[in-house]
């Protein structure tokens, strides 16, 4: 009883964990299924032709390309848009900050359907086609706050001072930029941009709204919950999973060796 | 103006002319002018907020002067980038490059200036301040001291024409301090380059520098070196911030010559006409300021056996309190209600107790006179508060 | 401190040297930075809420086309006619972030303090789950919440379901296609939006501060209550909002996991938009939605008294 009492942050953490865990597991598992009808709900028996044929579904493997590149663009975009509005926001003194501060918050602060429904009007009533580009379009919008936020909180804890020891050591604004600022601004950006990859691949209510007869991966699944879910969708989830964990795994590896050897001589 | 600056005689001086700096409406500094001679150990020493610092970063082409003009020997660098300056500036907590190694930082300012084979001079310079193991390292994995060595290091290798120090040793502990002090004086003297040194800790200032500059408000109060500001403080702000002076207010009775008396209190009291920094007519007002080592203390049975000619004052003694090398007593006097004594443990009398009454006395050549229409505490809290 | 006005050093000013101004190039730089990014926000964020604002107030019909006739009555029979599933919507979003505060928490302060070498991991595996699409993970629920499956009957035999059907949060002995299913998938959709907040304002704290409180006789619970509770506040604010708001406007869960009685005010206005092509009424839903998590969200900093989210 003591035990648990003083375990008990433990146990309901752990708890909390397998809550968040379970569903990615079942994913894995019913990969290897071999379903009865058109949907991947329960379990039959093992198999592994889904895994031998990925993209034995029509359009699954298009839609996947296609979320790809939109995310892969939107992060381009959404980066290099953010990364700008930050140093300007946390190096800068001008007129407006307020406006533009809350301007930067409120897309975050508004639910998707919200967004999604009112950027569907402007290009209803812009008379745009809707497509990739408007897809494109509305992710780089949503995406830009969050990078923005994650770019912030890193030059906002920078020393100034570092670039002022650049410029008095005779870089110039171009090579203190490129050698001291970037440098040290760079984790921010770059979880700016893993942020915006992962919003923008994942995203499904404003995509939804916005892409016309334009088909993203989720709104590939969102169309076979309806119709019938393919065993391949899990393949893909899994590997997408798989690869990730190795990315992120292996880049603790790398920097943490980095550590050590920088330690060790 | 600049015309007729020498090139000869100075060659190397750094000097300001008319320089200001304002913040909308709060001045920073006042206009000011200063001449730091080639190859001196200058120190700017002040409290937070006077100046200092934003001076230092107009040198450094931090900060853009909105009046007056920074000259380098006799060449006008006001307009010019701080990276096109032959001045180095070591910063406050040091400002290392926390994504570059030791010897990356060491190097960096040899490599932005084009420099292809950096590797000889930077492991000199590493070797100069004893950091030669310690290349690869990241400067978080070095201990303060260490970080401090570096920042010199990285500032000096590009034999600048003059290098600026912004309040270096602030984030080391005394120990380290005084060890660095006594190092920063070495490398000076080695290598023989103008160093202009931020400061709020007087000790450092007098330690190190051969002319110190006391700033307050935006202005340069004092100008000369450490025993000349000691001895001879102009202002009140620099007698109380700079060690501690007794400041009595007096009025001026009659001159002789060059010698001034005073009225104090009941007490009658000469000091030099030499040593007042104010216009003394008979009648006007004077603070009369005595450092507290200066002042002997005597049991008032022993009154008689004071010297002629020497300063007197009558008190009580309020509290005194041992600290080895010397006793410091606080006396209540009629003169000036907290008299500060600092009395050398040659021989302890043990009369000399809380309770007692006592003389003070001493040469009047060590009073200093100074203008009555100042704020009498100027400088005092300010010495130990700050820590940025 | 005191400043004197030092008579002796005040320097005779001679006529005035022309002041110094910042080049007009270099007062520019923030604005051309922030220009093509606020421009974006501007015309694909700011503008479409105007849009959908005059939207709202037109009539019209798809063949003939939508004119603005200030017709706020649309307002008010969107609201009538849907004011259950804006009820269900808050109701249920609400549930699911007070579920994810109570889960989310243990596991932050798991992390924060007591997971030493393990913090990566725990920390990797907070946010692994998002490396496979958010579609597929909830579509997973189908199977874990299946009727006659494991859950449902470890449920069903301790009884759970029994209080939870009484309560009207389940049918019979069916999860799926109830409200607890939804608020099910919503928890567990917007858990790490509450975990990470929370995480990093748990990870501030110093860990002294617990032993200075133990030091002053605080009990392990007080020393929770009294100080590392309120030093977590900002990641509770930016928690709670950063679930609470996704939440109620989300429809994904809703479709997937529920059933007709069981459509949140998401679900509405993305038929009426898409399906149904009723424009008006959707934009009126969409703003009226909009308003309320605005209100909610701005008396909800107020209070918390924490104004920098950004």
């Amino acid at each position: 009883m003591r035990w648990l009492r003083r375990n008990i942050v433990v146990i309901a953490g752990v708890l909390t964990l397998g809550y968040l865990i379970v569903p990615n597991l079942v994913v894995m598992v019913f990969s290897f299924n071999k379903p009865n009808g058109r949907f991947n709900y329960s379990w039959q028996r093992f198999s592994l032709d889904a895994w031998k044929d990925p993209c034995g579904v029509a359009d699954l493997c298009g839609s996947l390309t296609l979320s790809f590149q939109i995310a892969a663009w939107a992060t381009l975009g959404a980066t290099v848009l953010g990364t700008m509005i930050a140093f300007a926001l946390v190096r800068y003194r001008f007129r407006a900050r307020g406006s533009i501060n809350s301007l930067i918050f409120l897309p975050m602060a508004m639910p998707e359907v919200v967004m999604a429904a009112s950027l569907l009007t402007l290009f209803l009533n812009l008379g745009a086609r809707l497509g990739f580009w408007t897809v494109l379009i509305a992710h780089i919008m949503f995406c830009l706050s969050f990078v923005v936020t994650a770019v912030k909180a890193r030059v906002m804890s920078m020393d100034p001072r570092l670039e002022e020891a650049a410029r008095d050591l005779y870089a110039g604004p171009v090579q203190t930029f490129v050698r001291v600022t970037l440098p040290i601004a760079a984790p921010g950006i770059a979880a700016g941009a893993l942020l915006a990859f992962a919003l923008s691949f994942d995203d499904f209510i404003i995509t939804n709204f916005n892409a016309g007869s334009t088909v993203t991966f989720p709104m590939f699944v969102w169309g076979s919950a309806q119709r019938g879910t393919p065993v391949q969708i899990n393949v893909i989830g899994t590997a997408m999973f798989i690869v990730a964990v190795l990315l992120v795994v292996g880049g603790q590896l790398v920097s943490n060796r980095r550590k050590k050897t920088a330690a060790t001589t | 103006m600049t015309e007729t600056a020498s090139t000869s005689r100075g060659g190397g001086d750094v000097r300001l002319s008319g320089i200001s700096k304002t913040y909308g409406s709060f001045h920073a500094v006042k206009p000011l002018d200063l001449t730091v001679p080639q190859g001196s150990f200058f120190a700017l020493l002040g409290a937070s907020g006077c100046g200092k610092t934003t001076t230092l970063r107009m040198i450094a082409g931090l900060e853009e002067p909105t009046t007056g003009t920074v000259f380098l020997g006799d060449k006008d660098v006001t307009g010019l980038p701080p990276y096109k300056r032959p001045v180095n500036t070591v910063f406050q907590s040091y400002a290392l490059f926390p994504h570059l190694d030791i010897y990356e930082n060491v190097a960096f300012g040899l490599r932005r200036r084009g420099i292809k084979s950096v590797r000889g001079q930077v492991g000199e310079m590493l070797d100069l301040v004893q950091l030669g193991d310690f290349a690869k390292r990241k400067p978080h994995q070095l201990s303060g001291g260490q970080q401090q060595r570096v920042a010199v290091a990285r500032a000096l290798i590009n034999h600048p024409q003059v290098l600026l120090l912004d309040e270096p040793l602030g984030a080391l502990d005394l120990k380290l301090r005084r060890q660095m002090q006594l190092e920063l004086k070495r490398i000076q003297t080695e290598v023989g380059i103008t160093f202009i040194h931020v400061t709020h800790d007087q000790e450092e200032a007098m330690t190190m520098a051969d002319t110190v500059a006391v700033m307050n408000g935006g202005l340069v109060e004092q100008l000369g070196s450490p025993a000349d500001l000691y001895e001879n403080p102009e202002t009140t702000f620099v007698a109380n911030f700079l060690g501690t002076s007794n400041l009595i207010e007096a009025e001026v009775a009659e001159i002789h010559g060059d010698e001034v008396v005073v009225t104090a209190g009941g007490a009658k009291l000469r000091l030099p006409a030499g040593r007042c920094s104010a216009p003394t007519a008979s009648g006007g007002r004077l603070l009369v300021g005595i450092r507290p080592e200066k002042i002997s203390l005597a049991h008032a049975d022993d009154a008689g056996t004071i010297p002629d000619g020497r300063n007197r004052i009558t008190g009580r003694i309020a509290d005194s309190s041992f600290i080895g090398v010397s006793t410091q007593y606080v006396i209540d006097s009629p003169v000036c209600p907290e008299f500060e004594v600092y009395a050398q443990n040659i021989e302890r009398d043990s009369r000399l107790a809380p309770g007692a009454e006592v003389v003070l006395h001493w040469n009047p050549a060590h009073s200093f006179g100074l203008d009555a229409a100042q704020d009498i505490d100027a400088g005092i809290e300010t010495v130990d508060e700050e820590v940025s | 401190m005191t400043i004197t006005e030092a008579p002796p050093a005040a320097p005779a000013t001679p006529p005035e040297p022309p002041v110094r101004k910042a080049s007009t190039r270099k007062r520019l730089v923030p604005y051309w930075l922030l220009l093509p990014g606020i421009l974006w926000l501007l015309v694909f964020f700011a503008l479409p809420m105007v849009y959908q604002a005059s939207t709202s107030v037109q009539t019209g019909s798809l063949e003939k086309g939508f004119q603005v006739t200030w017709h706020f009555a649309t307002y008010w029979d969107a609201l009538q006619e849907y004011y259950p599933q804006f009820v269900r919507s808050l109701l249920y979003a609400g549930t699911a972030t007070i579920l994810c505060l109570l889960l989310g928490y243990p596991l932050a302060y798991l992390i924060a303090f007591k997971a030493g070498r393990w913090r990566n991991l725990l920390l990797v595996l907070v946010i692994a789950p998002f490396f496979t699409s958010f579609l597929i993970r909830t579509l997973a629920w189908k199977t874990i919440l299946a009727d006659g499956g494991t859950v449902v009957g470890i449920l069903d035999s301790l009884h759970v379901l029994d209080v939870t059907s009484w309560l009207g949060w389940t049918e019979g002995n069916r999860v799926l296609a109830t409200p607890m299913a939804v608020v099910c998938g919503l928890t567990y959709n917007f858990l790490p939006f509450m975990i990470l907040p929370l995480y990093t304002s748990l990870e501030r704290i110093d860990g002294r501060l617990h032993e200075a409180a133990g030091d002053l006789y605080a009990r392990p619970l007080t020393t929770f209550r009294k100080v590392t509770f309120p030093l977590s506040m900002p990641g509770v604010v930016s928690g709670t909002l950063l679930t609470f708001i996704p939440a109620s406007g989300d429809y994904v869960n809703a479709e997937l996991l529920g059933s007709t009685d069981t459509k949140m005010v998401g679900s509405v206005i993305q038929t009426q938009f898409l399906r149904v092509l009723d424009y008006p009424t959707a934009a009126a839903l969409s703003f009226i939605l909009m308003a309320i998590v605005l209100l909610m969200v701005t008396f909800y900093i107020r209070r918390a008294g924490t104004e920098d989210l950004v």
